[in-house]
């Protein structure tokens, strides 16, 4: 801030209060009708004011689902997500942990190669390519199994780039000094890398863990048995009720429940967030 | 390409490290991308029996297609409007948080969490919120007499889709231009301010131009974002009506092929595609190189 203007700061704040409402409030009125029984959607206004169901929508729909659209329960199906988002991060860490080293710290023929077969994935994502992937998947056996679920999306150019660039600031004192003492490079990779690389990991961890939880297209294509559904795949089925007006407030349970843990990771890992959504992207 | 100084001598052990990435590259992205090369040159007859080859007339007849060049239409408008609209809502609140000296941090936490929602679960939030029977925006609107109904309304169901895409994404820029405005030394400002510039003059004479590189990284970022990753915002709430107004080409790609099994016809969509993104990819890696830095 260059100058004290009082008008300016109270301006500034005023804005920033609209807009702080502004995003929270789809998020309000969501939670809001996840409180409310049934009977609230007939007519007239969404609710405003919390009611007295949060308790019963919220343990009906973990244990039960939606049970006239057949929907599967919530718990198995955040579960579903949990082990898909975990897959997808842990395994594009440590596949382009791998790639990266053997890029920057060994020279082979076709290693130039290598590295934009990697670089051409960024553009190619599954939205473009549905079909023939989902082919790949289907003779390969892997529809509704959670390796189908998230080995096809375990390439990661960005992560591998993101590791690239932070070898190269490594010093080479630290390499000379492990082959002097006689290190193999698998040995210099566990003791010296991945010790240095610990934030980068874990920043890279809080994007892909939201990234994997949110997928939507992917499980859609490749889940037909409800024991592989993710939530927020599952969300659109519970909406779709054809022949019923769709019971909102359960709904709306699913919703909160949906983003709840992508967010609460957000909130308490927030300066990784940054620092993994702004590296990821360079 | 760049390397070390200091490198390793193994010669096998380079190759079982890049296996498994480069396997999965190639089973799960290379072959299918090519797999839709391949198709986009064939016909399948209708019971499926027999394949011709076609040359490009499975393009030439997509080119043809008013459906086709509709959605064409639908997705520059949907991308660029969630585009203006995500990075102008950001860029705002990113240069009233720039003021702030304490109250800064707090702001950032309040306004950063939407990126974790997935677009599809942002879509049926809004899709609620504008629900025309008990939604809360067309409660208000019928207070000023107008009757929105996104089943209907063609514009209506665009503005929908428009606003759950943004919305999520207002998080995003938000984060890239704040940190666009904190690298801007304040003795600029400062200069400015001693010659007698007001604090409007000087956002539109010293900070906005500097902040350009940023806003044209996030504009590409922000139309790839609408192009691809919104399939889910379509996908839960309009379904690409009323009507195809709302049908972007990501959808219609899944909706021609997964739904329709035009397979022909969907490989020469996603072919078409894949020559956006690899053009949006090149501007947007073109731009890293040649950042401006302060």
């Amino acid at each position: 801030m260059v100058e004290n203007r009082p008008l300016l700061t109270f301006l500034s704040h005023l804005v920033l209060l609209l807009g702080v409402a502004t995003v929270a409030f789809p998020v309000y009125v969501a939670f809001i009708a996840s409180t409310q029984g049934p009977n609230s959607f007939m007519s007239g206004v969404i609710p405003m004011l919390p009611g007295p169901h949060m308790l019963e929508n919220y343990s009906a729909m973990l244990q039960s689902g939606v049970s006239t659209s057949g929907a599967p329960p919530l718990g198995p199906m955040m579960f579903n997500s949990l082990i898909m988002a975990l897959t997808i991060a842990i395994g594009k860490i440590v596949i382009s942990i791998l790639s990266a080293f053997a890029i920057v710290y060994f020279r082979f023929p076709f290693r130039t190669l290598a590295f934009w077969a990697i670089f051409v994935t960024l553009m190619l994502p599954v939205e473009v390519r549905i079909l023939p992937t989902f082919k790949v998947v289907a003779d390969l056996g892997l529809l509704n199994s959670y390796a189908g679920l998230s080995i096809p999306l375990i390439a990661s150019a960005t992560a591998t780039f993101l590791f690239r660039q932070f070898f190269l600031t490594v010093p080479d004192e630290l390499t000379e000094a492990s082959r002097v003492d006689g290190a193999t490079p698998m040995m210099f990779f566990r003791d010296i890398l991945l010790p240095l690389s610990r934030t980068n990991i874990a920043a890279l961890f809080v994007i892909l863990f939201i990234y994997g939880w949110n997928q939507y297209l992917w499980p859609l294509l490749i889940t037909t048995d409800p024991k592989y559904y993710t939530i927020v795949m599952g969300i659109k089925r519970m909406a779709d009720v054809a022949d019923s007006v769709p019971q909102w407030n359960l709904v709306m349970t699913a919703v909160v429940l949906a983003m709840l843990p992508p967010v609460l990771v957000v909130i308490f890992m927030q300066r990784l967030f940054v620092k993994g959504l702004v590296e990821t992207e360079k | 390409m760049q390397t070390k100084r200091t490198i390793f001598g193994s010669k096998t052990l380079p190759y079982l490290l890049l296996l498994p990435q480069l396997a999965i590259t190639f089973v799960f992205f290379m072959w299918p991308a090519a797999q839709a090369g391949y198709q986009s040159f064939l016909q399948e007859d209708a019971f499926g029996l027999r394949t011709t080859f076609v040359g490009m007339a499975n393009y030439v007849k997509l080119m043809g297609d008013p459906q086709y060049l509709n959605s064409l239409n639908v997705t520059w408008i949907f991308a660029i409007s969630t585009a203006a609209l995500s990075i102008g809502m950001a860029l705002v609140l990113a240069v009233a948080v720039d003021r702030m000296l304490k109250a800064g941090q707090a702001y950032t936490t309040l306004l950063v969490w939407p990126y974790a929602v997935a677009p599809a679960v942002a879509g049926i939030m809004w899709w609620f919120l504008f629900n025309p029977t008990i939604g809360v925006f067309p409660y208000l609107l019928d207070m000023i007499d107008y009757d929105w109904n996104h089943s209907l309304n063609r514009v209506d169901a665009m503005i929908l889709v428009v606003i759950a895409a943004s919305w999520k994404q207002i998080s995003y820029n938000f984060l890239f231009f704040l940190a666009g405005l904190q690298s801007i030394p304040a003795s600029l400002s400062e200069a400015a301010a001693i010659d007698g510039a007001g604090p409007v003059k000087r956002f539109f004479t010293i900070v906005f131009p500097l902040l350009s590189p940023t806003t044209f990284f996030l504009l590409v970022v922000n139309v790839v974002y609408a192009m691809f990753d919104t399939f889910g915002v379509i996908h839960a709430t309009t379904e690409g009506g009323p009507a195809q107004s709302t049908n972007i080409l990501v959808y219609k790609v899944y909706e021609d092929g997964f739904l329709s099994l035009n397979l022909g016809s969907s490989a020469a969509q996603s072919v078409i595609l894949m020559g956006i993104v690899i053009l949006l990819t090149v501007i947007q890696f073109r731009w890293i190189e040649r950042r401006v830095e302060y």
